[in-house]
């Protein structure tokens, strides 16, 4: 089947009314419903809020105290500005945003233009490529790796003034291509599924008026896909901001310029001496996705399933 | 799953490509031909490499002509004498059943109790969610919080409830793999949930009431009604699950680097990739294997998921 169009989604989002209750709900499973979800919820959350209450501890509470315990002369933000400057906290944000950024940017226009290609004119070799894409988007990273470290640091060269050792590793610029070509397959996937449901005539009628591929592209099919794309754009904010593994391997000699999530590695334990201070390092790395969560949640479970409901 | 046909049938499609111009053509090509390439050299191109190198015996940072090639010896080494071989495809077994019955069942349980649309659904939905949103690095940091014996929030739980002078090291002791896997568990509950979750509001009402109106119970309607419904949704459950379980690795490397009960197959590559002894014919032959087991989940699911588009 084809991808959940955006009234779909909506409706994930705001589920259609139940149909009417039987009279007399029978009022034992409803009660059960209740307690199995409340108690989820609050499983769930409280390692959230654990780390959250430990980062607000002052130090000096918890080493009188415990950290199970309840605060004693109040709570505090004074690990966050510790963290931040003990770790130097921004420098490794402007990272993640330098990588990020640019990441989610190219591979959603590359994605667009090759789900174009593929979805809405016939080549002999349409399913093949598709299937590359999905495909790769599915492999685990550590398949390529040991090659793609070799390339990266024997034969992909770099001008020096993006990188320190003249070539792709230990480059931010590296990580991003990297990232683009691994997350291209997820959204390949997604747009081709789209795209396939805007119906033949639209861009049929364009041709006819003697608009080129590149202005259908970019005045009929780009604007008609703003939903998916707008999915695509927080899901993969997300999951870039979030890896570990690409930036670990590929910057293995340039802690400096890592992004947060695999800088936080090596943070913890040399300046984050404290639970207090892991918490609230934690907690601070976790704010941009939690954060882009709770503004955009619509996009993003739209676009979780989006890229799943085909099959 | 609801069942809009794509699109409408489109006999002319062969025919509208020789009404392009050359420069459309060639913008064609463009939007082909940059995405392809860059996704085949640098994500199949080392894939194949990968396998090539598996098969030869070189440090990495030698000179490539003190390469070797060994044949078959990287993988007889590794069924026979890696010591770490068999612990890691173990855990990782491990990893992928536990995995395909716990926070399965769990998220399965939960959607299908959300998708009741009982009082504050959309709140308990978002919170169950959060944890997907972190990454998995991430989740290793915060539930050291919980795991840790003398500071951790669990071990002070039962002291201060069941045990005073309890003690455990969570993430050290033998069983921290499924210490690991609950923290795990926690973040994939919420994505498979999601996932269950728009199969659910795809299975007809109608056949709901029809099924309650006959009398049956509810077991009896989500065991002949919703599940069978729910077998697209299913299979994408049990690839994501699958994949998520060949890749893990942020979380015990997070946690000790992957060893000491928790090795992964994905760690020993990583370790002989980059680790103190740089040995890329034992890390790529590791890959070879990640890739066939990789392999023998996702091509099923290719097939299905592309079937209607293949050529009678």
């Amino acid at each position: 089947m084809s991808a959940l169009g955006s009234t779909e989604v909506d409706q994930l989002v705001h589920p259609h009314p139940p149909p009417s209750r039987p009279v007399r709900a029978r009022r034992w499973p409803v009660v059960l419903a209740y307690v199995v979800l409340i108690g989820a919820t609050a499983g769930v959350l409280a390692p959230i809020l654990w780390a959250v209450y430990t980062s607000l501890r002052p130090i000096s509470d918890t080493l009188e105290n415990g950290y199970f315990s309840l605060p004693s002369g109040g709570l505090t933000l004074d690990n966050y500005t510790t963290a931040w400057e003990r770790a130097d906290l921004g420098r490794y944000f402007v990272n993640t945003m330098v990588i990020v950024l640019p990441a989610v940017f190219v591979v959603l226009l590359l994605s667009s233009f090759i789900a174009y290609a593929v979805s809405r004119f016939s080549f002999r070799f349409n399913l093949a490529v598709l299937l590359l894409f999905t495909a790769g988007n599915l492999l685990p990273q550590q398949v390529v790796i040991t090659p793609l470290y070799l390339m990266y640091s024997k034969l992909l060269w770099l001008p020096f003034a993006l990188s320190e050792d003249g070539y792709w590793i230990n480059s931010q610029t590296g990580l991003v291509m990297i990232h683009i070509a691994f997350q291209m397959g997820f959204c390949t996937f997604v747009m081709s599924s789209y795209m396939k449901t805007i119906p033949g005539e639209l861009t049929e009628a364009a041709l006819v008026d003697g608009a080129s591929v590149l202005r259908q592209f970019f005045s009929v099919i780009l604007p008609l896909c703003r939903a998916p794309l707008a999915a695509l754009a927080t899901l993969e904010f997300t999951w870039i901001y979030n890896d570990f593994f690409w930036a670990l391997v590929l910057m293995i000699g340039n802690p400096a310029d890592q992004p947060i999530t695999t800088a936080l590695n090596s943070l913890t334990g040399t300046y984050f001496t404290n639970d207090n201070l892991v918490a609230a390092g934690s907690v601070l790395t976790a704010l941009p996705t939690i954060l882009v969560f709770i503004i955009l949640q619509k996009q993003f479970v739209g676009g979780l399933t989006l890229g799943a409901n085909k099959g | 799953m609801a069942t809009t046909t794509s699109a409408p049938a489109r006999p002319e499609r062969r025919r509208r490509l020789r009404r392009l111009t050359r420069a459309d053509k060639i913008v064609l090509a463009v939007f082909i031909g940059v995405p392809t390439f860059l996704h085949v050299f640098l994500i199949w191109v080392p894939t194949v490499g990968s396998v090539v190198l598996s098969f030869s015996s070189w440090d990495g940072i030698s000179p490539l002509d003190q390469l070797e090639w060994v044949a078959s010896q990287n993988y007889e080494q590794i069924f026979t004498i890696y010591p770490d071989f068999w612990p890691a495809v173990r855990n990782n077994v491990i990893w992928l059943v536990f995995f395909l019955i716990v926070p399965t069942t769990i998220a399965l349980l939960l959607a299908y109790l959300l998708d009741k649309n009982l009082t504050g659904t959309r709140f308990y939905q978002s919170a169950i969610f959060v944890p997907v949103v972190l990454s998995a690095a991430l989740v290793g940091f915060i539930w050291e919080l919980i795991y840790k014996d003398e500071t951790g929030l669990l071990n002070n739980v039962i002291r201060s409830t069941v045990n005073s002078d309890f003690h455990r090291q969570w993430l050290a002791e033998s069983g921290n793999l499924y210490a690991v896997l609950i923290a795990a568990s926690w973040r994939h509950i919420g994505y498979v949930m999601i996932l269950f979750l728009a199969g659910l509001k795809s299975v007809d009402p109608a056949q709901r009431e029809a099924a309650a109106l006959d009398g049956a119970n509810e077991w009896q309607i989500f065991r002949h009604v919703i599940f069978p419904a729910l077998a697209p949704v299913n299979v994408v459950v049990l690839v994501v699950t699958v994949i998520e379980s060949l890749r893990a690795f942020d979380i015990v490397f997070v946690i000790n680097k992957g060893r000491n009960g928790l090795e992964l197959v994905s760690v020993l590559i990583y370790d002989n990739v980059v680790g103190e002894a740089s040995r890329i014919g034992y890390g790529s032959a590791l890959a070879v294997i990640l890739l066939i087991i990789t392999m023998i989940a996702v091509l099923p699911y290719l097939y299905r998921t592309f079937r209607e588009e293949l050529p009678q």
